[in-house]
């Protein structure tokens, strides 16, 4: 597969992932480098490398999650990094531990790198003011998911011939989206066209701030667009009436095989975890079109590329 | 050439080079075994990124020439298993491995252009050896520059290059630079040693 952009660069100028607003395009061109050749680690039979033996990387969960938190695992075991967990339930957080508490007795446990999910948005920037190791966000509230949008950078990257024009859709709960946020601001660094969609109740406030096109409209969304990125319907946002039923919000605002076929070239993607018959039909998701399984792929060779890009900044350690 | 090279001896110019290749794509045939591998594909080159790739691709060429036979051509990076990793303030960038056949069973061949610490050899095996189970592995370098820190000898060299730590060897090629040759420099710019030419 060819690769659209071609990194100009060996290093990165941050030190932390907490977000993709600041990271420059030929930064995000070098982590998505990094991570094919990562992915290609990930085809061999001994699915492991030693670059990490030694660095001690802690996944901070203060937040439920499956598929992020297993695939920061498995990237950093497939780097042979030392793994901690920590979730929130059953810790001393229940025990009414403040953050930095929390934080800085895992620092003294000499933590090299922290991989931090919390509800609150600005608690991997908090963190970074608390302890000296490498902070990456793995979901701040409704901030930011970066390594979430990196991964589906990687997941376009394979099928698109540069992003330079590119037009991508991104529909559904825009406002309360992390992922989303963080896409647009990787999208348009990278020079692509981003259009949001929805109900006027899920699109930010003055979304157009952010150098992106809004319509409430799906088929304006998919007119000319290259790739769809379907966000979830949080069913536990039900009770706070952004639309009336999810019935209503398929007819609208749901992805069917009638799109896929009026517009042959248009690729889906979707974060996970689906509901089946409300962001994408049943058919939709299973449709040689839809690259979500490229996309948990690509999900842990994004990370391995982030750690080994960012971890080796621990010099002193 | 770097532009805070000092340059002290000119070792090799391209005619050189192409003799040395020669002769190294004599002593690989010499691997083969007629009476098990007349083809010569149970040989395999392994090229090292990033020049090494390059001197593999012409050794492949020559020994189609000399003995009509086709041996693959891997190519290696063994950034993922260097040891350096917290030694270094920048990581090298990872390039690409393809290795485009089974290395178990085969006969390797490590392409590189210069020998020196022997830490990249020692990387490249543990790749190779994840890879699967090669037969053997041998290492063949354009140049030896002594200074070993770890007990690995080439079995095929170009010429051996007694050097001081302060200095390095540049060897260019036509494929990507814009001279071709092997030269010994000294650095007018100390450089920390982890980050030397290795």
């Amino acid at each position: 597969m060819s690769e659209p952009l071609a990194p100009l660069r060996t290093s990165l100028d941050h030190r932390h992932l907490l977000g993709l607003a600041t990271y420059h395009a030929d930064e995000i061109a070098l982590i998505l480098h990094t991570a094919r050749e990562f992915r290609a680690v990930l085809e061999r039979p001994i699915k492991r490398v030693p670059t990490l033996r030694g660095v001690t990387v802690v996944n901070l969960f203060f937040e439920p999650s499956t598929r992020t938190r297993l695939s920061f695992e498995l990237a950093e075991k497939r780097l042979s990094a030392d793994v901690i967990n920590f979730s929130a339930s059953g810790s001393s957080v229940s025990k009414g531990e403040t953050l930095k508490d929390t934080a800085r007795n895992i620092e003294a446990m000499k933590v090299d790198v922290v991989v931090v999910r919390h509800k609150s948005p600005g608690v991997p920037q908090f963190l970074t003011r608390c302890v000296d190791a490498i902070i990456l966000n793995a979901g701040d509230g409704q901030h930011e998911h970066p390594t979430q949008a990196l991964l589906d950078l990687l997941t376009m990257s394979d099928f698109i011939d540069g992003f330079q024009g590119l037009n991508v859709s991104i529909i559904g709960d825009v406002k309360h989206s992390r992922v989303a946020r963080s896409n647009i601001f990787a999208l348009n660094a990278l020079g692509a066209n981003v259009t949001l969609c929805g109900p006027p109740t899920m699109m930010p406030y003055a979304a157009e701030s952010l150098g992106v096109r809004v319509t409430h409209r799906l088929d304006e969304a998919l007119e000319g667009c290259d790739v769809a990125m379907a966000l979830r319907i949080q069913m536990e946002r039900q009770g706070a009436s952004l639309f009336p039923s999810l019935r209503e919000y398929h007819q609208r605002f749901g992805i069917t095989l009638g799109h896929l076929e009026r517009h042959p070239d248009l690729r889906i993607m979707h974060p996970g975890p689906v509901n089946r018959g409300v962001e994408l039909a049943s058919d939709v998701v299973d449709h040689e079109r839809a690259v979500i399984l490229n996309q948990v792929t690509n999900g842990v060779a994004v990370r391995m590329a982030a750690l080994y890009l960012l971890a080796s900044q621990r010099v002193d350690a | 050439m770097d532009t805070h090279d000092h340059v002290k001896a000119h070792l090799m110019d391209a005619d050189d080079l192409s003799r040395t290749l020669d002769r190294m794509a004599r002593q690989i045939v010499e691997y083969v075994d007629p009476d098990t591998d007349a083809e010569g594909t149970n040989i395999a080159l392994i090229g090292m990124q990033v020049r090494g790739v390059h001197l593999a691709r012409r050794l492949q060429a020559k020994i189609r020439t000399f003995e009509g036979l086709e041996v693959p051509v891997g190519v290696l990076d063994a950034t993922m298993y260097r040891d350096d990793f917290r030694m270094r303030l920048k990581q090298p960038i990872v390039r690409a491995t393809e290795i485009p056949f089974d290395v178990t069973g085969r006969h390797l061949i490590v392409v590189d252009d210069v020998l020196y610490t022997g830490r990249s050899l020692r990387a490249a095996l543990d790749a190779l050896m994840d890879l699967g189970r090669p037969a053997s592995v041998r290492s063949l370098v354009i140049i030896d520059r002594g200074l070993r820190e770890l007990p690995l000898q080439p079995d095929i060299v170009g010429r051996e290059v007694p050097t001081l730590p302060g200095e390095e060897v540049r060897l260019r090629l036509r494929e990507m630079d814009d001279r071709e040759g092997v030269w010994l420099v000294r650095r007018e710019t100390p450089t920390h040693r982890a980050a030397a030419h290795v």
